[in-house]
């Protein structure tokens, strides 16, 4: 999985059935000691996150989809969890 | 799945049985800022879409998803057309 901080949102009318009411999220990637690591990605939303929040994004399709209960679906890119803190003890 | 603007499309007569009738495109992704980032990329198109609009594209087996019950060979389609997109 990735961390990243949710950048914006996106609207989006025309698009594929299996995304019907869904949130869709800009996540930017950052590294453990948070700088940015690579252009913004789009992930279905399935904790409430919002702008400004640090998230867990998993990035593989079949996991993705069950994750936000749309099995099947298009996509390969969910947030899975809001991130309070990552601690990191070993060296 | 990435933003990308649609820049072009691809012509092929002679393809996979299953990609007939399936519009081929050609995407640049961008970023958060709209700028172009990456290599463009041909994708599939499940939506509708057209040269010049944003777009959005998923990447990898499910990009298949959108054509089934037909099994097409796709790496990459579009799912989505963006009205707009908000950057804070």
């Amino acid at each position: 999985m990735q961390l990243g901080v949710v950048v914006g949102t996106v609207v989006a009318t025309k698009k594929n059935r299996d995304f019907d009411n869904a949130k869709l999220l800009l996540v930017e990637p950052r590294t453990l000691d948070d700088r940015p690591a690579g252009p913004a990605l789009l992930a279905v939303d399935g904790v409430g996150a919002g702008v400004g929040e640090r998230v867990l994004v998993v990035l593989e399709g079949r996991s993705a989809g069950q994750a936000v209960g749309r099995p099947g679906a298009p996509l390969e890119a969910a947030i899975v969890g809001i991130v309070d803190e990552v601690e990191l003890t070993g060296e | 799945m990435q933003l990308a603007k649609v820049v072009g499309d691809v012509v092929a007569t002679r393809k996979e049985p299953a990609f007939d009738g399936v519009a081929l495109l050609v995407v640049q992704p961008i970023a958060a800022d709209g700028q172009p980032v990456g290599r463009t990329l041909v994708a599939f198109d499940s939506v509708g879409a057209g040269v010049g609009e944003t777009v959005f594209f998923v990447r990898g087996r499910e990009a298949s998803f959108p054509f089934l019950p037909a099994e097409v060979a796709a790496d990459a389609t579009i799912v989505g057309i963006v009205d707009h997109w908000d950057v804070e």
